[in-house]
């Protein structure tokens, strides 16, 4: 059997990974699930794909391909501006939306609301670009052999590089900084973190800014490697909670971890028993990873 | 000379129709340490979390030196010299003993940070030695002490106390006791709210004895654990 599974599985559980985190991330700041999380990605490859357009019509050469790559400078130039773009919808949904039933309202009543709003936000979607897909690029490109029946594409190694980059910068932002440790004081003990001096609004926002930014990267991603359309983040809901959980809930390197885990065992599915099975592979795998771990890979018994 | 802390007349409680605080009032002056005696149920813990900007005030007022600090966020009580340790989950046991100062430090200039936490772990030189220890991993008498720690990061006017003793050995209680008589030395006004009587009035300046949320007797340390009506009235005999 060849381990070109193993190549598919890491890249599907790296878009997964990046999502989840953003799922764990208010989780365990706000205390509850966030169901239009998957909007966030859909929203931020549109954003993406909207600077790209722009800047390819405005500056010659924005599109053409970066070396072995299927995409140009205009790309990568499209995703830090729709990374804090996709951060600011989540803050203005936090604004409109949560911030006002916050410490008013049940939880179950939060995530109703998050229910309603990616239905909104999707269904926004749908009406300004059609349902149509559509492609950050259209290159054609040669995989690379790496041995033991693997072959990648250059487009799939770089997506690789930057998860690896975007979970290392938030690992330190959230070990070494001042606000990283907010933000884990917060997710801890919200009461003692106030009495500690920590402004929770301000770590609530950030979260937010942060948990869009890394929705949008994965939706670059997914772009990228799959196609871009206004379900694109719905369909990642699934993955994306099953990640979430399976790391255990709360924890970063546990999303990251069960993104990967969930992404090998659909693969593995696809090659094996069938790409209809994947998902039901997925969660056969969730179901008994928690029954010996209720908690998750890397989660804390409450 | 104007009192370090001055509480007057404070209504406060989670429901405005039940308050628990009914009327407290206490003043602090620098180096000096107030204990808040009660039976349970007083209102003694709700007091000082009021006092913190953590339980609603209804009315009355909260003067830390010339300021009004009256329902202040308790992020911002901080900030203005008031420090708060609760009775329990009073540290963030995820996090390592070091982060934890580091965080309680975050609302100094970057520039005092370091040089604040090498005094504190002067102060507490078995803090100094589990730095990198996830601060769950501490024993009971450990917490309490990297707790105080936290709250004396930002080197507060006053320091409040929720029964710093609660769970703690008779040896460790004396303990953390003596740090807080060392802590007074430091000119730090310190409120007490503690069960244990005996303990707190020993190093107690004054005592406070509060009932239905508002103070019922209030004198020295020395004369409150000599007056038999308020041993056997509101300590529960604790002096046996």
């Amino acid at each position: 059997m060849n381990l070109q599974f193993l190549a598919d599985g890491i890249l599907t559980g790296a878009m997964i990974g990046l999502g989840a985190i953003g799922v764990t991330l208010t989780y365990s700041i706000l205390r509850f699930a966030n169901f239009a999380h998957g909007e966030f990605i859909a929203w931020g490859a549109y954003l993406a794909l909207g600077v790209a357009s722009a800047s390819g019509w405005l500056v010659a050469g924005a599109a053409i391909p970066i070396g072995p790559l299927s995409f140009g400078w205009g790309l990568v130039l499209a995703l830090l501006i729709a990374m804090p773009l996709t951060g600011l919808l989540a803050l203005a949904l936090d604004w409109a939306l949560f911030a006002r039933l916050r410490d008013k309202a049940s939880s179950i009543t939060v995530v109703m609301a998050s229910f309603g709003a990616s239905m909104a936000l999707r269904n926004l979607l749908e009406f300004l670009f059609t349902s149509r897909p559509a492609y950050f690029s259209r290159e054609l490109q040669i995989a690379i052999r790496l041995g033991w029946g693997v072959r990648v594409t250059a487009d799939q190694l770089a997506l690789v590089a930057l998860t690896a980059i975007l979970v290392i910068s938030l690992n330190l932002v959230l070990s070494r900084t001042q606000i990283g440790r907010s933000m884990r004081a917060v997710s801890e003990n919200r009461a003692l973190a106030r009495v500690a001096g920590v402004d929770v609004d301000h770590v609530v926002r950030v979260t937010w800014l942060i948990g869009g930014a890394l929705a949008c990267a994965s939706g670059v991603m997914i772009g990228l490697v799959v196609q871009i359309r206004p379900f694109m983040g719905f369909d990642m809901l699934l993955p994306l909670f099953a990640a979430a959980i399976l790391g255990g809930i709360g924890s970063i390197p546990g999303a990251l971890m069960g993104g990967l885990v969930v992404g090998i065992a659909e693969a593995l599915s696809a090659a094996t028993v069938g790409a209809e099975w994947r998902a039901a592979a997925a969660f056969v795998l969730l179901i008994g990873i928690l029954l010996i771990r209720p908690a998750g890979l890397f989660g804390a018994r409450e | 000379m104007s009192a370090a802390l001055a509480v007057t007349d404070l209504v406060a409680g989670y429901d405005p129709g039940v308050p628990i605080v009914n009327g407290a009032s206490l003043t602090v002056a620098a180096g000096e340490i107030v204990a808040v005696l009660g039976p349970n149920g007083a209102g003694k813990s709700t007091l000082i979390k009021a006092i913190a900007g953590v339980t609603p005030v209804q009315s009355g007022s909260v003067f830390l030196g010339e300021e009004d600090i009256t329902r202040l966020p308790a992020h911002r009580m901080v900030r203005h010299g008031l420090a708060f340790v609760p009775q329990t989950e009073n540290i963030f046991t995820g996090l390592s003993v070091e982060d934890n100062l580091l965080l309680a430090a975050g609302i100094l200039k970057p520039t005092e940070r370091a040089g604040r936490i090498a005094e504190i772990y002067r102060f507490f030189p078995d803090l100094a030695r589990q730095r990198r220890l996830a601060a769950g991993r501490l024993s009971g008498g450990q917490r309490q002490m990297a707790a105080i720690a936290r709250a004396l990061i930002v080197a507060p006017r006053v320091l409040m106390l929720d029964e710093p003793s609660a769970g703690l050995s008779p040896k460790l209680v004396e303990g953390v006791f003596a740090r807080l008589a060392e802590i007074r030395a430091h000119g730090v006004a310190i409120v007490l709210v503690e069960q244990n009587a005996r303990a707190a009035l020993a190093i107690a300046d004054r005592g406070l004895i509060l009932v239905e949320g508002r103070e019922r007797h209030e004198g020295r340390a020395s004369e409150l654990w000599g007056d038999p009506r308020v041993a056997e009235l509101y300590l529960g005999g604790v002096r046996a």
